[in-house]
């Protein structure tokens, strides 16, 4: 009996001791640029599934660096990984690569080609975290990956126009990505989602972008939450998809003839609540809308705090705080198939007789010279005269000109906290 | 000629129609940055106050003022005095103390409780358009021998001011509104000095709605540097030219 429990004692010795030696043969490769290891894709192909690669400071001008394998990357005082305006710099084409701490810049420019500083090629898990990416066309590309996370990278280029600029992080046919504590600044989009699902944006900022601060196209079920898009070309654009969830970001100051806080083009069921917009042109633009919840908003000084095309049905907009917008909703038709309730409306003049924080009259945001201003926006000009806030009093009293059913039958007396 | 400012100052502050306008001013604005919680909504309701009710004081008293001084000029007339410094001095006298009776009654509330671009501005414009009017009312009560029609001109002109000239822009802004009318709408603005302040005002207020939609181009002329200094030039020119005007009749007109 006891040479058979000494065997399994060396059984179990020998199992554990193979074991070890597999988990434990994960070596670590250090590329420096004195050598030996000067090539990162030298040390790349050398590695082994699971290695770790450090590379030390310095600029390394290489040929597009290709990982084809899980590796983690770690770069120590962020190295520079210099694209030398000319191509690619990394491709991940395996799932499970970790890209940390690199200093990624020049990508090439191309007219036809989507380059990108770093791209991620129909792989899982791939994790891109704490880089620094410089001057480069498209900062992140994701195709066809899943369950990716990109987080607490800065991404800054020069974009001057729309033609021969491109996205900061980038993310197409993609699914459950996780785009996290990224700063993006210069791109044309900040952030772009076409055919984007289950995904998640959050406490990102977006500022200073060509064109939109976020993108999304043909995107269903993601969700933004606590992002920050300021002083975009146009502001966020939310196109052609359902079940988008936007919470807690904060939108300031998208000045412009077309720029929004949020333009909202062919979206149904979704939400969109305890957001800020601040001084934009306009707080959000809703053409196409079905289904779309938007409470517990706070729009402050903005030109227009919501602009509501006849085209939308079923919008539901309630508690929310208007306070100090030039113009509270406008429209542009009589048609009204949305319903506004328990808003906060500072210009609201009404009484509260039975003191129960609910007005006795209802509210009609529309003011007929958001109305004309809509058909004939050099009318703008005239804004606060005397004769048009004769014309909006006669309005208020006796609507003819702006739609009879726009109107908040519960307005709040008291701002909400 | 300081002696004449001096005389006329010292009337019109001891005024009791400057000292109920410098009261009316300051209990409205004492009481819309009470009632109002927010500061930015007062400044909204003393728009109108300033657009409105200051003009028509302005041009109404500064009128009524030099009838009622008539007698008192023809004895300045028989003296060796040049007419023009005796118009003038009229003329800093009255702009002078319905300076001081606007900025105590609505400056110095604006002030305390929004003493913001917004507030400054308004209160810049607010002086401005004092001036402006207390012009526009010499001018008219140098025009007319009676009373009762002076008045009534001046009323009138106020009234084209403040109503009849946005009215106007108004309806020629839908008349023409399949053609380009950002540049001619300038042009526009620079007729009224009432417009041009309520413009600049605008600038501070609703920057926002401004940058928007092809009104742009106004931020772009009124909001740089060198546009608002243009408008407040025109704005100067609407002081200097009634001014002027009004001097050249005082000159040959028999009293």
């Amino acid at each position: 009996m006891k040479s058979i429990n000494d065997h399994m004692k060396n059984l179990c010795l020998a199992i554990s001791l193979v074991v070890f030696t597999i988990t434990a043969n994960a070596k670590t490769w250090i590329v420096r640029p004195a050598g030996p290891l000067q090539s990162l894709q030298e040390a790349i192909n050398n590695a082994m599934p699971g290695d770790t690669v450090m590379v030390e400071r310095g600029v390394y001008r290489q040929p597009t660096i290709i990982v084809n394998k899980p590796l983690y990357l770690k770069g120590i005082g962020y190295p520079v990984l210099d694209g030398q305006k000319k191509h690619e710099i990394m491709i991940i084409k395996s799932s499970r690569v970790v890209v940390e701490g690199f200093a990624v810049q020049h990508s090439g420019y191309s007219g036809y080609n989507d380059i990108a500083a770093i791209r991620i090629v129909n792989s899982r898990s791939v994790t891109i975290r704490n880089n620094r990416f410089d001057d480069n066309f498209f900062g992140i590309y994701s195709q066809h990956a899943t369950g990716c996370t990109i987080s607490g990278n800065e991404l800054r280029s020069n974009a001057i126009n729309e033609i021969n600029s491109a996205n900061g992080i980038h993310c197409w046919k993609s699914d459950s990505m996780q785009i996290l504590n990224n700063t993006i600044t210069g791109h044309r989009d900040g952030i772009y989602f076409e055919f984007v699902t289950n995904s998640i944006i959050k406490n990102n900022t977006s500022t200073g972008n060509v064109r939109y601060g976020l993108h999304f196209m043909f995107s269903n079920d993601d969700a933004y939450v606590g992002n920050q898009f300021k002083d975009n070309g146009a502001g966020v654009a939310v196109m052609f998809s359902k079940g988008v969830i936007m919470l807690q970001n904060t939108f300031i100051e998208n000045w412009g003839s077309a720029a929004y806080g949020i333009l909202l083009k062919e979206i149904s069921d979704s939400r969109i609540e305890h957001n800020r917009f601040v001084r934009n042109t306009t707080g959000i633009y809703m053409e196409g809308t079905n289904r779309i919840k938007v409470a517990k908003n706070v729009f402050h000084n903005n030109g227009w705090a919501l602009k509501i095309q006849a085209s939308c049905s079923d919008n539901t907009v309630t508690q929310n705080n208007f306070l100090g917008n030039s113009f509270d909703v406008a429209t542009n038709g009589s048609l009204v198939l949305n319903s506004f309730n328990s808003n906060y409306w500072d210009k609201y003049e009404g009484y509260d007789l039975n003191r129960d924080g609910v007005g006795d009259v209802p509210y009609r945001p529309v003011s007929v010279y958001a109305m004309i201003a809509e058909r004939n926006p050099v009318t703008m000009m005239l804004f606060r005269s005397f004769i048009t806030s004769l014309l909006d009093k006669a309005e208020k009293t006796i609507p003819g000109f702006i739609p009879e059913n726009l109107k908040d039958d519960q307005p709040r007396m008291k701002a909400f906290k | 000629m300081k002696k004449i400012i001096k005389y006329v100052l010292l009337d019109l502050l001891r005024n009791r129609i400057i000292i109920a306008f410098t009261l009316f001013l300051a209990v409205i604005s004492f009481s819309v940055f009470n009632l109002e919680d927010n500061p930015s909504k007062g400044i909204l309701s003393l728009l109108n106050l300033v657009l409105i009710i200051v003009p028509l004081v302005s041009i109404v008293f500064s009128t009524i003022y030099v009838y009622n001084a008539a007698e008192f000029i023809e004895l300045l007339v028989s003296q060796p005095l040049r007419r023009v410094n005796i118009w003038l001095s009229i003329f800093t006298g009255l702009a002078a103390s319905m300076c001081v009776a606007f900025l105590v009654g609505c400056g110095v509330p604006v002030l305390i409780y929004a003493p913001t671009d917004v507030g400054l501005m308004m209160t810049a414009m607010g002086l401005l358009l004092t001036i402006v009017f207390v012009a526009i009312a010499l001018l008219a009560s140098v025009l007319t021998r009676d009373k009762a029609k002076g008045i009534g001109v001046a009323i009138l002109l106020w009234f084209y001011f403040t109503l009849i000239f946005d009215g106007i822009v108004l309806f020629l802004l839908f008349q023409f509104m399949d053609y380009p009318m950002e540049k001619p709408m300038v042009v526009f603005s620079c007729l009224n000095p009432v417009d041009l302040a309520r413009i600049l005002i605008l600038l501070k207020l609703d920057i926002s709605a401004l940058m928007g939609a092809t009104s742009a181009i106004f931020s772009d002329f009124f909001g740089s540097k060198w546009g608002m200094m243009a408008t407040v030039l025109i704005m100067i020119a609407w002081a200097l030219l009634p001014l002027w005007w009004s001097v050249r009749k005082f000159n040959r007109k028999d009293l």
